[in-house]
């Protein structure tokens, strides 16, 4: 223990939780769960051990030896995507990628990624496109398919409704959210006007066998009940200098992410010469997910 | 010290009055302890489950708990601004206006508290909105000015009561002048907590049912009619059943104002439904939704042409002074506008916002049973916290509780005193 006594601690004793101190926290909420500061506040020493405890408690849960990135977002980057809805032939590989990769709740399901199917003929239009269309085959005659996720906006929404401060923007454009400094007050999915933010009704049931083991502190670690959670880009990949998954699953190459501040950069190339768009860009919420008709 | 020993008697008398009562009282308390038992059951439950066990999903993301929210922050604001014309017109008992309708924001904002409670995923993490240990992200969150605004307006109301009311008690004159000031900052703050709530919804560009200029004159001048609607009905629970006298011209007026009101809300409305219907854009769908519904999909259609019909008919009502002035016409008036009003807010203004969402789904919400005991045990404890208060106060404000020469002298107990609730 430090000479000063740190609030958490003296709290902690307030709170009458010494002895789990001692033994390392229980079962459910500890008392480093409850009085945990902000992501963006936590020293390194503390985020190191907040960090060990994440990940033992997960190895012993899960069965697999699970690594916790506290990654920060990486010099002269910030991320884009361009989607080309001319390729898009919406098999939902991607969906299904994100879910694998993200570490989602399967009871209920949670799925950041949202295909849209919409009739040719009405062009975009939310109020007629089908989320759950279960076709033989696709993509079926008459239609077209709308991948929409997490837009990562520059003016978002979210961000601003946030009482607490729990969601913001990292320095390379990425939306996160601190899960465990989330009240769970809805204001985020309410104010987000792409359906992106989900929150958990219910305790995520995550089954051993689908756990990824390789997670970001504000990405794909599991998330308690209770909370928003939301698409990352794959934080705990891309700033590794991976793809995110759902680009990787993309059959039809209809994806390109990347960094928009490379000049060379294929995305920089589709956003300068392609007939490029953005989703309800009267809203002026300024997205950083983009797409084209190829 | 002789203050704190004088609260402490003070404290110890209304705990004596509470204990006793007749058999109504009794009735009464225990029929609303059984509910708060009952709303405490579920409430566990949700804690356990989560909010799973609300109808409430990614789709229509707030519900019955935000819409009742809304409704008891238009209560609270509008319960308070009796005083206005009470004090224009100057009607005699302006202290038991000023008193009975700051208990009924005083409870009405607990109510409001324990709803956004129930609400959110992680209750425990409250402090995370206390600056210091967490942080109030305002200016930019408009939740952050509502938590700001609403425990002000507590806090400054329950001062008002208690400064009142104990000062009374002990016999001494109350200082005017301090108290009339703490309620005329109490008027602006009414209003501000009824704007600042509907700020929290008109400013989400992603919900244009929402997103609208007069979203806030529409709250407003509905909680202009149920707030008083309510009142009137409490007040005359309380000339019945207690020592309160209110004149009759209060009432007529108070009814006078309250029919400009219905005529201005309706009229609000109707600016709505014509800019929506005219117009014909696609945000049409979601007052298509209440109104006409969309598909399959009616569940909220016929609540919504039954709150119209009640603010319409009480209107009507209203209108006719003969009829507004006849107690049986006034209370059925005021009963139609306070459920009219109720269903438009609690319902009709949190639902069709987020039906279909925002990529154009529709989840047809109809709040789970859950949902609803652990809703109206909140409303019970509301109420049961009101009829404590009148219980206590209006003894004191017929000087027959109060402290004399070392000792507390308490109303004939068991008998008379008591008053219906929210």
């Amino acid at each position: 223990m430090s000479p000063e006594v740190s609030r958490r601690e003296f709290l902690c004793t307030v709170a009458g939780c010494a002895a789990a101190a001692a033994v390392g926290g229980c079962s459910d909420i500890t008392h480093t769960d409850f009085f945990r500061k902000r992501f963006r506040e936590l020293e390194p020493d503390e985020l190191k051990d907040i960090i060990a405890d994440l990940e033992a408690r997960q190895t012993a849960k899960y069965g697999k030896q699970t690594t916790i990135s506290t990654k920060g977002p990486l010099p002269g980057v910030e991320y884009g995507y361009a989607l080309d809805v001319s390729r898009c032939v919406g098999c939902r590989r991607c969906e299904y990628a994100c879910f694998d990769e993200n570490n989602q709740g399967h009871d209920p399901e949670i799925h950041w990624i949202r295909v849209l199917e919409m009739e040719q003929k009405l062009g975009i239009n939310f109020e007629e496109s089908d989320p759950y269309y279960e076709a033989e085959e696709v993509p079926e005659p008459g239609h077209f398919y709308l991948p929409v996720a997490c837009q990562h906006c520059r003016n978002a929404p979210c961000v601003k409704s946030c009482p607490v401060g729990a969601t913001w923007e990292e320095e390379d454009g990425i939306v996160v959210v601190d899960y465990d400094w989330c009240i769970g007050c809805r204001c985020c999915v309410a104010a987000c006007p792409y359906g992106a933010r989900h929150f958990n009704w219910a305790e995520p049931k995550l089954p051993a066998e689908a756990q990824n083991p390789n997670q970001h502190y504000l990405g794909n670690r599991p998330r308690p009940k209770g909370v928003v959670e939301k698409c990352t880009f794959c934080i705990h990949r891309v700033r590794e200098g991976q793809y995110p998954a759902c680009m990787e699953a993309c059959p039809v190459g209809a994806r390109t992410f990347g960094n928009l501040l490379d000049p060379n950069g294929e995305l920089r190339y589709i956003l300068e010469n392609k007939k490029v768009f953005v989703l309800k860009s009267e809203l002026n919420t300024k997205p950083r997910f983009y797409y084209y008709y190829g | 010290m002789q203050t704190v020993r004088l609260f402490g008697h003070w404290i110890h008398g209304s705990i004596r009055i509470i204990l006793h009562g007749g058999i109504l009282y009794w009735c009464w308390t225990l029929l609303l302890l059984a509910l708060v038992g009952m709303g405490g059951v579920s409430y566990a439950h949700q804690l356990q489950e989560g909010l799973i066990t609300t109808s409430m999903r990614d789709q229509v993301s707030w519900g019955f708990y935000i819409g009742n929210f809304t409704f008891l922050v238009g209560v609270a604001a509008a319960a308070v601004t009796l005083v206005v014309p009470a004090y224009i017109y100057g009607w005699k008992p302006i202290k038991e206006i000023v008193v009975y309708g700051e208990m009924m924001a005083v409870t009405a904002i607990t109510c409001c508290a324990l709803f956004v409670v129930v609400d959110i995923g992680h209750p425990e993490r409250f402090w995370h909105l206390i600056p210091g240990p967490g942080i109030l992200n305002v200016p930019s969150s408009l939740l952050g000015w509502d938590v700001i605004a609403l425990n002000s307006y507590l806090l400054l109301n329950f001062v008002i009561v208690t400064y009142l009311l104990f000062n009374l008690f002990r016999r001494h004159h109350p200082n005017q002048k301090i108290y009339m000031t703490l309620v005329w900052i109490s008027i602006p703050a009414a209003i501000a907590i009824h704007t600042v709530t509907a700020f929290l919804y008109s400013g989400l560009v992603a919900r244009p049912f929402w997103n609208s200029a007069i979203l806030a004159p529409r709250f407003i001048v509905s909680a202009f009619c149920s707030g008083p609607a309510l009142m009137l009905v409490i007040m005359q629970l309380m000339q019945r059943f207690t020592t309160f006298h209110i004149r009759r011209e209060a009432i007529w007026k108070i009814a006078e104002l309250m029919t400009y009101f219905m005529g201005f809300n309706l009229f609000l409305l109707c600016a709505e439904v014509f800019k929506d219907y005219y117009s014909d854009t696609g945000h049409l769908v979601h007052m298509r939704y209440m109104f006409n519904g969309v598909g399959d999909h009616d569940a909220i259609v016929p609540w919504m042409w039954s709150a119209v019909s009640c603010s319409v008919i009480a209107f009507l009502i209203f209108l006719s002074r003969k009829r507004r002035e006849n107690l049986l016409w006034l209370n059925l008036g005021c009963t139609l506008v306070f459920f009219g009003v109720y269903l438009e807010k609690s319902m009709g203004m949190v639902i069709p916002g987020m039906t279909p969402d925002t990529l154009g789904e529709i989840y047809e919400y109809v709040p789970s049973w859950n949902e609803i005991r652990v809703s109206l045990g909140i409303l019970a404890l509301g109420a049961l916290i009101y009829t404590w208060m009148v219980r206590i106060a209006t003894p004191i404000l017929h000087d027959e509780f109060h402290f004399d020469d070392g000792k507390a002298t308490h109303p004939p107990l068991g008998t008379k005193s008591r008053a219906g609730g929210t």
